[in-house]
């Protein structure tokens, strides 16, 4: 389509449609996200943070402001206290197991073997499992009376007769015990991390380019100063990601508590989300579980601005 | 300075032989370069010297020491990667200093030598830069220096030019040159560029599939091809190869001038020329088109120096000799160079 303007150019004529209008088609590509953030995320926390000054309950949650007493009670109670050190402690000591272990076995998939693919898949497997359901096969795995581990042991000689190394008895009560079921817990929150964390050591290990250690070998490196000053060095902010991301998920994580041991004996495996939990829907007090889930929030905005710095710098690399 | 020995070596990747039963042996101080095209097996025959790579068969000996089996470390050897392979999270100061931390050197040392080998390729000035904040040519001068500073017996460099620039390269070529004959180290160049290789070589090793198809100095390897490939890939444009018989005549486009100005020598040959397409390029002119009869018309190209201002168009056929001196015959089946002319 032309038509003749005044001075005899032609203009050439198109009709604009909403796709050729990038700042609209922009917003409304947006527009699902941000929703989604608001609906989800937003609404849900500036409700918490209400709830959490509020004397609500299940059973009467009419909004009555109480100020801060929720926070203060929380504090005094001594199994919050209980489980704000082991969410620290599940969250940590998994999460830093979980980076020494994924880097091996990310270190023997960068090599080529036989049956490779199949290690591979079964690395991966339990990242496909629902929580809820891979946790349930380790609630069987560590039954007090009928755990292929105690039988294991006991096979092997090391439980069940007098003087053997891990005791007389005839089980070790896996998730009776608070030294045993915090051990457990740790076990399953590996189980479970482990195919995230080695998949992002992969990624951090083969974005090594080949001649740098080549080069590392040809000035002098022996195999433990390339590990230590090239590899490291190399690979720790996309660790560090890692590690992030561990802790994030185990801070945040009802389903593994609550399935083995549902914070017990004994509030000894307690976490704040579980303890949020039991609180607050379990036990009704809408304000009281809206404050002790509130104490994760400036933990996790740390992570989060630290994950995101974390990223940015990979990137000028 | 050491002197580097190649024993019948050949290596093999899967069924891929990259390098076939070689055998080489540089001179003390020498600088050889290793040309040839891509997955000629020159890359691999430089790693297999750094140690980076074993052979398959064969001996590689660095200073009449048998270094085969020998990790890189052991070798005394320096490489230049065609990437630098610059530490990017250390400081330029620190990428220097590397091989002589691993090698136990002391603090106060160190410094003396990071800051020695920094002065020789101008670099003093940003030894505490990230590799990632330096430029091209700047990379590769901290490149050298790491390679430089542990004071090597052998210095290897693989395409160490190929990421810079056109004109930088022309200038790091007469640099690295100047370096090499200060210190007189023994030197392995891999290149693909038959220019590099000519202007920094003592000597050339030309290689095509694995094999060593003539070792020679630049000179040589010019004036006197072993065989049709070093005479087609050495020179641009590559020499003309004319011939049906079972010897094939062949010489640079440099020797086929207009009849007028070949002159002297035990006399020319001369050929009808028909231009089909000139390139004006400033200091020459590039004449391409066909010699012989219509039936068996052979594809030449003749170089005229810029001072032939000879009016020169396309479609037409000119009168273009060379000199019987200038002329190299090969043996078609062979395609090695002989002295048999075709009758």
């Amino acid at each position: 389509m032309s038509r003749m303007r005044e001075g005899g150019d032609r203009v050439l004529e198109v009709k604009s449609g909403i796709r050729d209008r990038a700042g609209l088609l922009a917003k409304l590509m947006i527009a699902p996200a941000i929703l989604y953030v608001v609906a989800m995320i937003g609404i849900p926390f500036i409700m918490a943070v209400m709830y959490s000054l509020s004397d609500a309950t299940t059973g009467e949650p009419n909004y009555r402001f109480v100020g801060l007493r929720n926070f203060g009670a929380a504090l005094a109670d001594p199994v919050f206290r209980l489980s704000l050190k082991n969410t620290f402690f599940f969250a940590l000591v998994s999460q830093t197991l979980v980076i020494i272990l994924s880097r091996v076995i990310a270190t023997a998939l960068m090599k080529e073997f036989r049956g490779k693919w199949l290690a591979r898949f079964l690395i991966m497997l339990p990242w496909t499992a629902p929580i809820s359901l891979g946790t349930i096969g380790w609630l069987w795995m560590l039954d007090s009376i009928f755990s292929p581990f105690d039988w294991t042991f006991r096979r092997l000689g090391l439980l069940g007769t007098p003087g053997a190394l891990l005791g007389p008895m005839q089980n070790l009560y896996w998730l009776g015990q608070p030294g045993l079921a915090m051990a457990s817990v740790v076990i399953v929150h590996i189980w479970r991390l482990l195919p995230l964390a080695t998949v992002i050591q992969l990624a951090g290990l083969s974005s090594i380019p080949k001649d740098l250690l080549e080069a590392a070998e040809v000035d002098g490196a022996k195999p433990w100063r390339k590990t230590l000053e090239i590899t490291i060095p190399l690979t720790v902010p996309i660790i560090s990601i890692a590690f992030l991301f561990g802790l994030v998920f185990t801070f945040t994580d009802v389903t593994v508590v609550y399935v083995l041991t549902r914070g017990g004996p004994i509030h000894s495996t307690q976490v704040l989300s579980t303890w949020t939990f039991f609180k607050g829907i379990e036990g009704g007090d809408l304000a009281q579980g809206a404050a002790i889930s509130l104490f994760l929030f400036p933990v996790l905005a740390g992570v989060a601005i630290l994950m995101l710095r974390m990223a940015r710098k990979r990137e000028v690399v | 300075m050491a002197r580097v020995q190649i024993k019948n070596v050949s290596k093999s990747f899967g069924v891929v032989r990259a390098v076939d039963q070689l055998d080489l042996e540089t001179g003390e101080g020498e600088f050889l370069v290793l040309l040839g095209p891509s997955g000629c097996g020159k890359t691999t025959l430089l790693r297999m010297i750094a140690g980076i790579e074993e052979p398959t068969v064969g001996d590689i000996l660095i200073d009449g020491k048998v270094v085969t089996n020998l990790p890189p470390r052991m070798r005394n050897i320096a490489m230049v990667f065609q990437s630098y392979a610059l530490y990017p999270h250390m400081s330029v100061y620190r990428n220097i200093a590397f091989p002589l931390r691993t090698r136990g050197v002391d603090k106060k040392a160190i410094k003396e030598k990071v800051n020695w080998a920094a002065g020789m390729f101008g670099i003093e000035h940003f030894l505490n830069r990230k590799p990632r904040e330096l430029s091209g040519g700047e990379r590769q001068r901290v490149a050298l220096a790491r390679a430089m500073v542990r004071e090597p017996s052998v210095f290897l460099l693989d395409e160490p030019l190929s990421n810079l620039d056109a004109l930088l390269r022309a200038s790091a070529r007469e640099e690295l040159r100047q370096f090499q004959k200060r210190v007189g180290v023994t030197t392995i160049y891999v290149t693909h560029d038959q220019v590099e290789a000519m202007g920094l070589g003592d000597r050339i090793v030309v290689m095509n599939k694995g094999l060593i198809r003539q070792v020679g100095t630049p000179e040589a390897i010019y004036q006197w091809p072993a065989d049709t490939f070093v005479a087609t890939f050495v020179g641009s444009p590559p020499m003309n190869i004319l011939g049906e018989g079972a010897i094939l005549t062949g010489f640079r486009p440099e020797t086929f001038l207009p009849a007028d100005f070949v002159k002297g020598g035990d006399g020319a040959v001369t050929y009808p020329f028909e231009v089909t397409w000139l390139e004006y390029l400033g200091a020459e002119r590039l004449l391409y088109g066909n010699v012989g009869e219509k039936s068996h018309a052979r594809h030449v190209v003749s170089r005229l120096p810029g001072n032939v201002s000879l009016p020169i168009s396309a479609g037409e056929t000119y009168h273009f000799a060379v000199l019987r001196s200038d002329i190299r015959f090969f043996d078609r089946e062979s395609g090695l160079r002989t002295n048999r002319s075709p009758s």
